[in-house]
């Protein structure tokens, strides 16, 4: 594994290259994670239609954690972590950091010969803790840094402080990979503290039954969604929010979206039912190429896969187009602006 | 009439033509997968194409429902509002409601059923029918036909027989674009010969695009079901194509084509998928067996879609009941081997290679020889001798032969 820092722009953020195997991957990344090697609705031939990533990474239960490891043999891989969600008690979050160093130590001595090792980084919402378990991983012979236990109750607020609090106590010039992140407004605060690289959960916990009423109240409820994509494309969202500078610039409320949420639109709607517009004008994925907002209403309507499907497919494009202009930022030096600019819009 | 049939190849009773419809021009025979709903459950219309499907069917019932067919009509009709550039074919609407609701029942007016949305009273006429069938917009559409199941005798059958023929001139006149939408007679008259015989003349009186054959694919038994079809195919025009409904196991399918017969639909290549089955040259691979956790071959080795190029029978497995990419690649395969079956159909009656074709095929399926009597049976009519397939005596044998899978996960269909 290589990984080379390019270009900074205004504070932590910065564009890179990671060399993982035979891939090259531009960072700032998303990475999709998926669930038995395959994103959860679109099949294998399917994905040539999205612009890379080609990295996958594989969810996988802690039992013979390492076991697993040398048998799949990916290009790359986390050491096991106790992450534990923000409202513990302070003993435990301690707990969990030991507990975590630990077992980084014992894979890297079990650790196959090939596959580069990022290390767990955990701590809770303790900023003592946080800059103790990054200290001591610091010292560790890794490639990278895996920060996770993020997204898991603490506040957006709180948040900056405890990225930084780990960031701080890594070196430079290794890259840097979170997960639990998902909201672009996250993704921004997250690279702009100097994370890389982004992993986007489809590890399903919840079941496939779904109400598109209970969804929405989840997704108000938690702030740190981690399963972002998922269950956006489950419950029948697909994500509008601007990608185009002139549009972030211009006012876009197209009359047909409903509520006052230029970010995405719920294709269940009836106000849909006869809207034969893409989902987003001038998208190039395949779902705006070939279909409307009235054939995938009716398809979510009579509860048909290829609803999913063709979700997935756009909110998965969208998303990669948004960490591309994140680099485009970045590169070019006004990455704060950018920034600045999105989450006004945002609001 | 808006459809052109040229017959390109022939063996005996077998063709091999070009259909030439409004939105395609096809070759059959032909498998047409079912899109119920505006879609073939969880495939895109760009993995349809690379399939090869020619043709789709859709629901007239589900459709008329949700999202209406005014709503369709509105949007430029079924083939933009899906994006499917191939050809369509809606049936009529009657067996879906016959099938599926409580208390319909048929009245020389019509269905007479109870609207699922809120329980009124509701009736479809012919006429309504065909107005459905309009707005929807499918190059293809179906008379309403008055079907009966053929496990019901009596005198039901022969005053179903004539309904249908007194409801196809209904058709015919309600029927407001025969110049981009062509409308099939169906033919029914249960398991009776003279029946059937009737209704034939009948519907060709009409002269019609195309004929289907209804009423079967319903729980009659084997023999009677090739009967039927041998005697329809013998009677109807060479020179318009006939369509067995309903027809979708591929044994039954490579018998219809021996005896002349050019389209069939059904679900069952989709809806076993959804269930763990895959479709092989053998019968069928139950991928949920647990002998199939540990098996690194691809579903079919024979088999070039893009499920058994890249995936095990171990992976996919691990991937059914469980995650709905497990019955995606599994539709994905099975409509791959019936497109890949009506090419094969298609391309070794052209060639002049049916025979060989068929034993192979039969080969394949019954590596033991023991092919059903009802094949054998119609294959003789069909004058194809498939004698080199089959065991010399048809015996039950005191041992088991060893072959590629265990007893228990094949099924010769």
């Amino acid at each position: 594994m290589k990984f080379v820092v390019k270009a900074w722009s205004n504070g932590g953020a910065r564009a890179g290259i990671l060399h993982l195997g035979t891939s090259t991957i531009d960072t700032p990344s998303l990475l999709l994670s998926t669930r038995k090697g395959l994103p959860h609705f679109i099949s294998p031939d399917l994905l040539s239609c999205l612009p890379s990533p080609e990295s996958r990474l594989l969810h996988i239960k802690p039992v013979e954690y390492m076991e697993m490891i040398s048998s799949t043999r990916p290009e790359l891989w986390a050491t096991l972590a106790d992450e534990v969600p923000a409202w513990v008690s302070d003993k435990r979050n301690k707990t969990s950091v030991d507990r975590t160093i630990k077992w980084l130590d014992e894979c890297i001595s079990i650790s196959p010969a090939s596959g580069a090792v990022f290390g767990a980084i955990v701590g809770g919402s303790s900023l003592e803790e946080r800059r103790r378990c990054a200290q001591e991983v610091a010292t560790r012979n890794v490639s990278g840094y895996w920060v996770g236990g993020l997204g898991l109750g603490e506040s957006m607020d709180e948040r900056p402080a405890l990225l930084n609090a780990v960031i701080e106590a890594l070196p430079e010039e290794k890259p840097r990979l979170i997960c639990g992140l998902g909201l672009p407004e996250e993704i921004l605060q997250g690279i702009a503290a100097g994370v890389d690289l982004f992993e986007s959960t489809y590890v399903a916990q919840f079941t496939m039954y779904y109400h598109p009423t209970c969804l929405l109240t989840m997704l108000i409820a938690f702030t740190a969604i981690y399963r972002y994509i998922y269950h956006l494309t489950l419950g029948g969202f697909a994500l509008t929010f601007p990608l185009d500078r002139t549009q972030i610039n211009a006012s876009n409320l197209v009359p047909s979206d409903v509520g006052s949420d230029p970010r995405k639109i719920n294709l269940r709607a009836t106000v849909f039912r006869k809207d034969t517009t893409p989902i987003v004008e001038g998208c190039t994925c395949y779902t705006c190429r070939n279909h409307t907002r009235a054939y995938i209403n009716h398809l979510l309507n009579v509860h048909e896969m290829l609803a999913q499907i063709l979700l997935e497919i756009h909110n998965t494009h969208h998303f990669l187009g948004f960490f591309r202009l994140i680099r485009d930022a970045i590169n070019a030096g006004r990455f704060e602006e950018f920034r600045r600019e999105f989450v006004q819009r945002w609001r | 009439m808006a459809l052109r049939f040229e017959i390109l190849g022939r063996f005996n009773r077998a063709r091999a033509a070009q259909l030439t419809l409004p939105h395609f021009v096809c070759q059959t025979p032909l498998f047409m997968p079912v899109g119920t709903q505006g879609t073939i459950k969880g495939l895109t219309a760009d993995q349809l194409e690379e399939i090869g499907c020619q043709i789709i069917l859709g629901n007239t019932y589900h459709l008329a429902l949700r999202p209406t067919s005014e709503l369709i009509d509105e949007l430029g009709g079924l083939h933009k509002f899906m994006n499917w550039p191939r050809a369509l074919l809606t049936d009529s609407g009657g067996f879906q409601m016959v099938s599926l609701l409580h208390l319909a029942d048929i009245t020389e007016k019509g269905v007479t059923f109870q609207s699922p949305v809120d329980g009124k009273p509701m009736l479809l006429t012919p006429e309504e029918s065909i107005q459905i069938q309009n707005k929807i917009g499918a190059d293809i559409i179906m008379a309403l036909d008055d079907v009966v199941k053929t496990t019901i005798t009596g005198p039901r059958i022969e005053e179903a027989m004539h309904r249908t023929l007194r409801w196809i001139d209904r058709c015919i006149a309600a029927h407001k674009r025969p110049h981009d939408q062509n409308l099939f007679g169906i033919i029914q008259g249960g398991l009776d010969p003279v029946l059937r015989d009737i209704c034939v003349r009948g519907l060709v009186d009409r002269n019609l695009p195309g004929y289907a054959i209804g009423g079967l694919a319903g729980g009659e038994d084997k023999d009677s079901f090739w009967r039927v079809v041998a005697q329809c195919t013998a009677t109807l025009p060479e020179d318009k194509p006939r369509y067995v409904m309903g027809v979708g196991y591929p044994l039954d399918i490579v018998v219809c084509s021996a005896l002349g017969a050019d389209m069939y639909d059904c679900v069952y290549p989709t809806r076993t998928a959804r269930f763990g089955t895959a479709v092989v040259p053998e019968g069928v691979l139950k991928l949920k067996h647990k002998a199939m956790a540990e098996d690194t071959r691809p579903i079919d080795p024979t088999c070039a879609c893009m499920v058994c190029k890249n995936y095990t029978r171990a992976y996919i497995h691990s991937l059914v009941t469980k995650d709905a990419m497990g019955s995606q690649l599994l539709s994905f395969h099975n409509l791959y081997y019936m497109m890949q079956l009506s090419r094969n159909l298609h391309s070794s009656i052209v060639q002049g290679k049916f025979p060989e074709f068929v034993c192979n095929f039969l080969q394949k399926m019954f590596p033991k020889g023991d092919i059903p009597e009802w094949v054998c049976n119609a294959m003789e009519v069909a004058e194809i001798d498939i004698s080199s397939c089959c065991a010399p005596f048809r015996y039950i044998q005191a041992t088991k032969v060893q072959s590629n899978l265990n007893e228990d996960e094949i099924q010769a269909v």
